[in-house]
């Protein structure tokens, strides 16, 4: 059985793989993105006791078609004085931007488009800040005070949070030392460790500057519903607001696909040098028809009809998955390494990403938005100083294990130590530091503006 | 053939966006085609199998400098050419400025012509499959045999930035 599959994978894992993930991220990824769009009104709703979307279909599995359709025969309105060509255009910047991007992330060690780059994670890195680009155009050529603010406080979110990114991704490359996805991937294997456990600064200093890379509250200042209305995309409408809303939901997919890759392990899964965890391999299966029994559970209890079709029509997709997946590696004999490669790798991957953008969701509803001064301060006073120690501390670190031979995990022990000690210093500078100017600033007011002061 | 395909095409991308910028009336257009511009001779960097420079050219110009760029013109509103900048003199100076710059191109075109094989020398020329991977050789040559070079530049930038910041640096007593 597994050796007529394995010529099959093999047989298939030619040039048409790469064209395959290719055509499914440009045609499958708006609707993954609509769905995620659901899930997160799904999960922020719950988090508020409330039910969310209800309407199209039992428990709303329909919102996101009906919301593509919607958007689709919206009526296109441009303002008469809007610059029509970079109007047009900018939307479209946005959104090849963090879809060219993608091509250079692995879902696995087979799901790649562009495979054995040098240049590897700096690409997609690199080609998704040119999104900020659509949304400066955009926000200046829709000629709208709201919008213009919004495209200068995307141009001022890029330049302080793209440098913390950037050199907290720089901490990852360093322990990784090569900038090429797979083998960065393969290098936490070798390690065996996930480096969010050797560079933890480093990955969370990425996560807060992913968010706000990504538009996203609690640091939407691009956006800044409460203040901008709808910041940059005040003025679009229909197809082009949807072009925004996929770049934005595409940037969070890359963010979290670069973090996820350098920080939580790629496609490994966990402890995978371990080898009595090696039941772990068959945690998809057993998640799949988890899933599946649990909604053949709920379907007969549905109210309606319609309903319990539904739920049965899921339980059975889930469960062709979690067979699929237990014809291909069958239990008590050790899985084959096309299985680590193929779907398991994207199994574990996808589950990573997941998890990161659930992150971006809960933090969306925990928290309240900061303002734009807050934002900027936490960047420029906190972020940026923490990431530069946290590289040079890392620097230092692996110079005293390949240098003096110490531990590695005694040395990253000892210099995140320091790095924490530096942001708690940080943190208790900033606050006396914005006390003072906040006095400052009140005592200059009352001297000067008061007209009654003398 | 598919690599003189690539590079024709970003090459003429490049110089018919760069020809749009200087036409341009909008100063934001003329970022955007500049952005272009950019973006092609990144192409043009790819082709040549240079990829560490295609993605700096990528995140430092287009996606740094260019967003810097369109910052300070949506700042200064350059919506309407001015008059005063416009004289005779500057005119004229431009054309010599091009002049200089058209003969000195022509002049290295003129000596590349009379070089044995295909136009300008290449030492030790490696074939393109077997290229070491350049992000390596170009930190082990920045590092390592142009160190000072590159410590005396990076300082220089450094003075630059903090001169920057303490020019633009409000005034404030105590």
């Amino acid at each position: 059985m597994s050796a007529t599959l394995h010529s099959i994978f093999v047989f298939a894992h030619t040039w048409w793989v790469e064209l395959l993930c290719a055509v499914l991220i440009v045609l499958v990824f708006p609707i993954i993105a609509g769905y995620i769009m659901l899930v997160e009104r799904k999960v922020m709703t719950s988090m508020q006791a409330g039910q969310g979307a209800m309407s199209v279909g039992p428990h709303d599995p329909m919102q996101p078609i009906a919301d593509a359709l919607k958007l689709l025969i919206n009526v296109d309105l441009i303002p008469d004085n809007a610059d029509r060509f970079l109007f047009w255009l900018a939307p479209i910047v946005s959104m090849a931007a963090a879809l060219i991007s993608m091509g250079a992330i692995a879902f696995g060690p087979w799901f790649q488009v562009a495979r054995d780059i040098n240049i590897g994670l700096l690409f997609v890195v690199g080609v998704s800040a040119l999104s900020p680009l659509g949304i400066i155009l955009g926000g200046w050529a829709s000629n709208n005070q709201y919008t213009i603010l919004g495209a200068l406080r995307s141009t001022v979110r890029l330049l302080s949070y793209e440098t913390t990114a950037g050199f907290a991704l720089v901490s990852g490359f360093l322990l990784a030392g090569t900038l090429n996805v797979r083998a960065i991937v393969e290098t936490q294997r070798t390690d065996q460790a996930w480096y969010i456990f050797l560079a933890p600064v480093g990955f969370f200093t990425y996560l807060i500057a992913s968010i706000a890379g990504t538009n996203r509250s609690p640091l939407d200042i691009p956006e800044a519903q409460s203040e901008l209305v709808a910041g940059y995309r005040n003025e679009d409408s229909g197809f082009r607001w949807s072009h925004y809303f996929l770049a934005e939901y595409a940037g969070m997919i890359v963010v979290a696909s670069v973090g996820t890759t350098l920080f939580l392990g790629g496609w490994l899964r966990p402890f995978p040098n371990v080898r009595w965890l090696g039941w772990l391999d068959a945690a998809p299966t057993l998640l799949f028809a988890a899933v599946a029994a649990y909604c053949a559970f709920r379907a007969a209890k549905q109210p309606a009809h319609l309903q319990s079709f539904f739920m049965w029509a899921v339980a059975l997709a889930c469960f062709v998955v979690a067979a699929i997946y237990a014809l291909a590696a069958p239990f008590g004999r050790a899985p084959l390494q096309f299985m680590h490669d193929g779907p398991y790798g994207a199994f574990w991957f996808l589950l990573k990403v997941s998890a990161y953008i659930y992150v971006f969701v809960w933090l969306r509803v925990a928290l309240p938005r900061l303002g734009f001064g807050q934002v900027m301060r936490m960047g420029w006073h906190i972020l940026i100083p923490l990431a530069l120690i946290n590289v040079v501390d890392v620097g230092i670190a692996l110079a005293l294990s390949s240098e003096f031979g110490l531990n590695r995990w005694a040395a990253m022990i000892v210099t995140t130590g320091v790095t924490l000690v530096a942001a708690i210093f940080l943190l208790h500078w900033n606050d006396k530091y914005s006390a003072a100017a906040s006095a400052a600033l009140l005592a200059d007011s009352s001297t000067v503006e008061d007209p009654h002061a003398g | 053939m598919l690599d003189s395909v690539i590079f024709y095409f970003f090459a003429g991308i490049a110089v018919i966006s760069a020809a749009l910028v200087i036409t341009r009336r909008n100063a934001i257009h003329s970022a955007v085609f500049l952005i272009t511009t950019l973006l092609a001779t990144a192409g043009i960097f790819l082709q040549l199998r240079a990829e560490f420079l295609f993605i700096t050219q990528i995140i430092l110009y287009a996606g740094g400098i260019m967003i810097l760029f369109l910052f300070v013109i949506m700042h200064v509103w350059l919506d309407v050419p001015l008059p005063q900048f416009r004289s005779r003199t500057q005119k004229w100076i431009a054309l010599l400025v091009a002049l200089a710059v058209g003969l000195e191109a022509g002049f290295v075109l003129w000596l590349a012509r009379k070089l044995p094989g295909q136009g300008l020398l290449i030492a030790n020329p490696a074939p393109a499959d077997k290229l070491p991977p350049n992000t390596e050789e170009l930190a082990r040559s920045l590092f390592g045999s142009y160190l000072l070079p590159f410590e005396i530049a990076s300082i220089l930038l450094l003075v630059a930035m903090v001169g920057a910041v303490i020019m633009a640096k409000k005034r404030t007593e105590a």
